[in-house]
């Protein structure tokens, strides 16, 4: 499998790794039997995300891109990490082997997982918000 | 990391050609370079080389020469054999008899049988990987043409009862292959007294080169050719030979052959005690396959709670070549056959571990093995969402 130096960094070395106690929001997405399970637990405060952490069953590029989304929400107003995308994961980690893009997808989806659960805990959702979580519908296994 | 050692423990996938091995092969690329077909001298020199090579694999298989053919490889002789068998005995029967976890060359070779009508049915294994012979017995019927069970296993090791399957075939004469692509140069083989009437074997696993094999067929077999064209192999496997590789592939089997007792000796020492430090120094971890009847240089782990593609690529960073049954080094969603096969939960295949040893390896290599894999681990269960679920539950 060739990943590049960004990819083989977030995996030796995956930042934000953990569960975040009494965290504001968090969501899992994936499952065992697929081979990978992505955790991500968020800190919010004045509609901020003031941390993120990840807990990640699953292969290299699994890790690295849950060490990299995680990383590119943290400080991030809830507006912006709304726009967060799995190709912007992707591009931000100089790209992945076409078979593992639903890697980055996953860790989209577990983003978006953790922020749906505060968006509607808090009765933030809109009508102008609701497509950012569409991509939670799709199953990660068909991206490519 | 380019300053680290490189450990290669990836045997059962590839073995480097052997300097013995080079040494009886190279002048056969650029000086003796003839035709086995041609006339002249140096054709007849090739075909001295070719006659000598199947002369001395037919001793190391106690078969006759002329029950050896030299093939491409292990999946060109596993198809032959399975595909020329449907072929020749397609008219008296249209099922075959092969089991779960059998090599892709063989399932899906069935699988295009099943395409034009045959049936097959795949026995299952036991959670070593055991076929029974009483299993086989069982799946036989009136119009099966062929059973094919390999001989060992090449991602758990485990070592068939073939004697036993093959004295059932004959008693229902029915034809029986086996694969003994792993098996071949680890293993003696003794096609009597193995009771088979087809036998594969690829000269990359024992230290010869890539692109060549041997299919056995025992004499008053019958199967259908594969390939058409010239006269080589006695009519029944056209194209060139590959002299080069043919020679190699004798001089290595004879080599191995020689060599056997020493090295299972020394193989299944390594490989027992890499078994027990990993088994007691890292928890939740099992071993896939027999615990006895498996190959000397097989061992293969399952690590609860991570998976299998980030072992390898932390192993890969640490200088150590190894592979997996995850999904993800296979390149399909599910995990491999074989461990599905043994009665794994998916999310356990997907966190396996395959080490196989070879001449290179040395017991200090798996020592620093087994304490670069305890901080793998440790690592990546830290990071997994399983670990934490299963150690609130109080593991």
């Amino acid at each position: 499998m060739q990943y590049s130096e960004k990819v083989m960094d977030h995996f030796m070395n995956p930042r934000n790794v953990g569960e975040i106690e009494n965290a504001d929001a968090s969501g899992t997405v994936g499952n065992a039997k697929c081979g990978d399970i992505m955790k991500v637990t968020l800190k919010i405060e004045n509609g901020v995300v003031v941390d993120a952490k990840f807990k990640t069953f699953g292969c290299g590029s699994a890790i690295a891109t849950s060490s990299m989304a995680t990383e590119m929400i943290k400080g991030k107003t809830l507006d912006e990490a709304l726009r967060l995308t799995n190709k912007a994961v992707a591009e931000a980690l100089d790209g992945l082997p076409p078979i593992k893009m639903h890697c980055s997808l996953l860790a989209e989806q577990a983003v978006k997982s953790a922020l749906q659960e505060y968006f509607i805990k808090n009765n933030l959702l809109t009508d102008e918000n609701r497509h950012f979580f569409d991509k939670l519908d799709e199953d990660a296994h068909d991206a490519g | 990391m380019s300053d680290v050692k490189r450990v290669y423990l990836d045997h059962a996938a590839t073995t480097p050609v052997r300097p013995e091995v080079l040494d009886v092969m190279l002048p056969v690329f650029g000086r003796q370079y003839g035709n086995p077909s041609s006339f002249y001298r140096s054709g007849q020199e090739a075909r001295r080389l070719v006659d000598q090579a199947r002369q001395s694999v037919a001793a190391c298989l106690h078969a006759d020469p002329r029950e050896i053919y030299f093939t491409s490889g292990g999946t060109e002789s596993d198809n032959w054999a399975i595909k020329g068998t449907a072929a020749a005995l397609g008219g008296k029967g249209r099922h075959i008899v092969t089991s779960r976890i059998e090599h892709h060359a063989v399932l899906h070779s069935c699988d295009a049988l099943a395409r034009q009508g045959y049936e097959i049915t795949a026995v299952e294994v036991d959670a070593d990987g055991l076929v029974s012979p009483e299993a086989v017995r069982a799946a036989l019927r009136p119009d099966t043409i062929l059973v094919s069970i390999m001989m060992a296993n090449n991602e758990i090791g485990t070592i068939q009862p073939i004697r036993e399957i093959g004295a059932i075939c004959r008693e229902h004469k029915v034809l029986f292959h086996t694969d003994a692509v792993q098996a071949a140069g680890a293993l003696p083989i003794d096609v009597g007294d193995l009771n088979v009437d087809l036998l594969s074997i690829s000269g990359h696993k024992f230290y010869a080169p890539k692109g060549v094999g041997v299919l056995y067929i025992r004499r008053g077999v019958r199967i259908a050719n594969l390939l058409d064209g010239g006269a080589q192999e006695s009519n029944r496997r056209a194209g060139t030979e590959n002299v080069p590789g043919i020679v190699a592939l004798a001089r290595a089997l004879e080599l191995a052959v020689a060599e056997m007792p020493a090295t299972a000796q020394l193989q299944s020492r390594l490989r027992d005690q890499l078994i027990e430090d990993v088994m007691s120094r890292i928890p939740h971890t099992r071993l896939n396959g027999h615990p006895t009847r498996r190959l000397p240089n097989n061992v293969n782990f399952s690590f609860e709670f991570i998976e299998g593609e980030s072992i390898l690529l932390m192993l890969d960073h640490f200088g150590y070549a190894c592979s997996s049954g995850s999904a993800c080094t296979s390149g399909s969603l599910d995990p491999s056959h074989v461990l599905l096969a043994i009665g794994l939960p998916h999310e356990i295949a997907h966190g396996s571990l395959r080490v196989t040893l070879g001449h290179s390896t040395q017991a200090e290599d798996l020592r620093r093995l087994t304490a670069d894999l305890e901080q793998i681990v440790a690592r990546l269960r830290a990071m997994s969402p399983l670990y934490e679920e299963k150690t609130q539950a109080g593991l």
